[in-house]
C-alpha cells in the first residue's frame, strides 16, 4: 500500500498545486445572520491550511460547507472539479473524497473501533469486508492504536478516540482533509498524541484544512494562515509573515490574546 | 456503573413492611370469613390437560391450548407491530412532509381510539374485507399435510385462522403505533453529530439510518419498548372480545360452565403473569447487555 512511499496512501505530492478546492464569493446566512460574506478562497493539492479566527467568526462554517454538512446560499464551491449543488448523487461522491475530524469525535458508539473504521468503505465504497479490516487495521497502526481494534469507542481516552476518528476517516483514502477544532475537547495532555498524527498525516503531503488555535501546529505545519473574523477572510499570509507581522489590526488583536494568554 | 445497594432494613421500612403483612392477613380474613366462600380448585387440573380415551394418552386441554394461543398471537404482534413502529417511527422523523404526515396520522388516529371500539371496527372491516381477498380458507383446503401441518403450529387450528389472523392484525395495528413514537423518541435522542460523521465518510441517508442510528435508538429504548410488549400481551386478552379463542375467552367459558369464577380467573391471572414476568426478565437482561457502550 505504500506506492506513493508515503506514509499516508493516496495523498497528492506537495509539488502538485492544481487547486483542488475553489470557493468564490461565498456568501452564507443562518436567518438574518451573515455568516460568511463573500468568501473567496483557493486551494492546492497538498497545501496545508490553518484557518484561526475568533469564535462565531465562521471558520467552523466554511469548511463545513466544503462537504456541504451546510449548504451556502450564494457563490461558487468547487471540490476536485465538481461543483456543489443540491445534486445529491454528486455531494456523495465529494464526501467520500473528503475527510472530517470532528471537535466531539463522533465516534459511533455502538461500533468497535474496528467497525467504526471499515463502516465507510465498506458501505459507502462497496468493499469487500477483509479489504476493509486490512486497510483499517493498517490506518489504526498509522494512528499508532491497533491495539485498541476490538475495543468500543467509550473504552478509551480522548486523545485515542480523535485518532480513531482520524483513521476513520483516512480509510474512505480522502484526497482532502478537514479539521474542525480537533483538539479543542482533548485534555491537556492528549493534545499532542492527536497534533502528532496530524503533523505526519501533512508531512505526507495530505491537503489539509485545519480550524485550530494550536498557533505551534500551526507554525510547523502549515503552508497558508487564514484569519477570519465576522464571516470575513480578514488575512491570508504564509506562517512566517502572519505571525512576526500581521497586517490588520483586528489579527494583532486576535493574536495578542491567543499568544500571551 | 451504579453499586447495587445492600439490603438494609430501617425502622420505616419494618413499619412498611408490618402495613403490607397486616394488610393482606386483612383481605385474607375477610375473604375467609366474611365473604363466605368455600373455594374449590379440583376443577382447574381437568382444564389443563385431559385423559384422551381415543389416543390412550394425556392432551392439552383448554386452558393450555388458549395460553398458546395467547402466546403464539402475541408473538406474532410482537414481530408485526415491531416492524410498522419502527417504519412508522422513521417516517415520523423524516425530512419530507408525505410520509411524516402518514405517521403522524397513523399514530394519531390508532392512539385517540380506545382499544375496544378499534378491535370491532377493524375485526369487522378486515375480516369481512381483507381477509376474503386472501381466499386462505380454499387454499388450506387443497394444501398438502405438511403445510396444514406448520400453518397449524403457527397460526392454530385451520378452520380458525382467518379468525386468527384478523385479530392478530387489528392487534398489530394498534400497539405499532405506540411502538412508533418510543422509536422516534430514540432516533431523536441520536445526537446530530452521528449523522454528520456519516456523511461526512459518504454514507447515505438510508444507510446512516439502517447502521449508525437506528441501532443506537433501539438500545436506548429497550426499556420503554419491553413496557410496551407486556402491555401487548396483556392486550392480547381483548381479542376474546371478537371470539379469538385465546386464555382469557377460554377462561371465561371455563368460569361460566363450573359456576367457580375466582379460582379460575385467580388462575388465569397467574397464567398471564408467568408469561409476563418471563417477558420482563428477558428484557432485563437484554438490557444490562445492550446500549452499555453508548454514552
Amino acid at each position: 500500500m505504500t506506492e506513493h512511499g508515503q506514509d499516508f496512501p493516496h495523498a497528492s505530492s506537495p509539488q502538485d498545486r492544481a487547486a483542488i478546492i475553489r470557493i468564490e464569493a461565498v456568501n452564507k446566512w443562518y436567518g438574518d445572520f451573515h455568516v460568511l460574506k463573500g468568501i473567496d478562497l483557493t486551494v492546492g493539492a497538498g497545501e496545508r491550511l490553518v484557518i484561526c479566527g475568533p469564535s462565531g467568526s465562521g471558520k467552523s462554517t466554511l469548511i463545513r460547507c466544503i462537504n456541504r454538512l451546510e449548504s451556502h446560499e450564494e457563490g461558487l464551491i468547487e471540490v476536485d472539479g465538481i461543483e456543489l449543488t443540491d445534486d445529491n448523487k454528486r455531494i456523495a461522491e465529494i464526501r467520500s473524497e473528503v475527510g472530517m475530524v470532528f471537535q466531539q469525535f463522533n465516534l459511533f458508539p455502538h461500533l468497535t473501533v474496528l467497525e467504526n473504521c471499515t463502516l465507510g468503505p465498506v458501505r459507502a465504497r462497496g468493499m469487500a469486508k477483509t479489504d476493509a479490516t486490512a486497510l483499517a487495521m493498517e490506518l489504526l497502526e498509522k494512528v499508532r492504536i491497533p491495539e485498541q481494534a476490538q475495543k468500543y469507542p467509550s473504552q478509551l481516552s480522548g486523545g485515542q478516540q480523535q485518532r480513531v476518528a482520524i483513521a476513520r476517516s483516512l480509510c474512505m483514502r480522502p484526497k482532502i482533509m478537514l479539521f474542525d477544532e480537533p483538539t479543542s475537547a482533548l485534555d491537556p495532555e492528549m493534545i499532542n498524541e492527536v497534533l502528532d498524527v496530524m503533523t505526519e498525516l501533512a508531512e505526507s503531503g495530505m491537503t489539509m484544512l485545519c480550524v485550530t488555535h494550536e498557533m505551534g501546529f500551526a507554525r510547523r505545519v502549515a503552508d497558508t494562515m487564514v484569519f477570519m473574523d465576522h464571516g470575513e477572510i480578514v488575512e491570508m499570509a504564509k506562517p512566517e509573515t502572519f505571525f512576526s507581522n500581521p497586517k490588520s489590526d483586528r489579527c494583532k488583536d486576535f493574536l495578542q490574546k491567543i499568544l500571551h494568554h | 456503573m451504579l453499586r447495587t445497594k445492600k439490603l438494609r432494613l430501617g425502622i420505616l421500612d419494618a413499619i412498611v413492611l408490618a402495613f403490607a403483612v397486616g394488610a393482606v392477613a386483612y383481605v385474607a380474613y375477610r375473604v375467609d370469613s366474611v365473604l363466605v366462600y368455600k373455594w374449590d380448585w379440583s376443577a382447574i387440573p381437568g382444564y389443563l390437560f385431559r385423559w384422551d380415551e381415543d389416543l390412550g394418552t394425556w392432551v392439552p386441554n383448554l386452558l393450555i391450548k388458549g395460553l398458546v394461543t395467547t402466546i403464539r398471537i402475541s408473538i406474532w404482534a410482537l414481530i408485526i407491530a415491531s416492524i410498522m413502529g419502527t417504519i412508522l417511527g422513521v417516517m415520523r422523523t423524516s425530512q419530507r412532509l408525505l410520509p411524516r404526515l402518514i405517521g403522524w396520522a397513523y399514530v394519531e388516529f390508532i392512539r385517540n381510539i380506545p382499544p375496544v371500539p378499534f378491535l370491532f371496527l377493524f375485526y369487522f372491516f378486515i375480516s369481512s374485507q381483507i381477509i376474503p381477498l386472501l381466499n386462505i380458507g380454499a387454499a388450506l383446503d387443497n394444501a398438502s399435510p405438511t403445510v396444514l401441518a406448520i400453518v397449524e403450529l403457527l397460526f392454530g387450528p385451520a378452520r380458525l385462522v382467518e379468525n386468527f389472523l384478523s385479530g392478530l392484525i387489528s392487534l398489530s395495528m394498534m400497539s405499532a403505533a405506540y411502538i412508533a413514537e418510543i422509536v422516534r423518541a430514540g432516533i431523536l435522542a441520536v445526537p446530530r453529530g452521528q449523522y454528520e460523521a456519516g456523511y461526512s465518510v459518504g454514507l447515505s441517508k438510508f444507510t446512516i439510518m439502517r447502521y449508525i442510528v437506528l441501532p443506537q435508538a433501539i438500545q436506548r429504548v429497550v426499556p420503554p419498548i419491553a413496557g410496551q410488549f407486556i402491555t401487548l400481551i396483556k392486550d392480547s386478552s381483548l381479542v376474546a372480545l371478537i371470539s379469538i379463542q385465546e386464555l382469557s375467552f377460554l377462561a371465561m367459558e371455563i368460569a361460566i360452565s363450573e359456576q367457580r369464577f375466582f379460582e379460575v380467573w385467580l388462575f388465569t391471572g397467574l397464567m398471564y403473569f408467568t408469561v409476563c414476568y418471563a417477558c420482563a426478565w428477558s428484557f432485563g437482561r437484554l438490557e444490562k447487555r445492550m446500549g452499555r457502550h453508548l454514552r
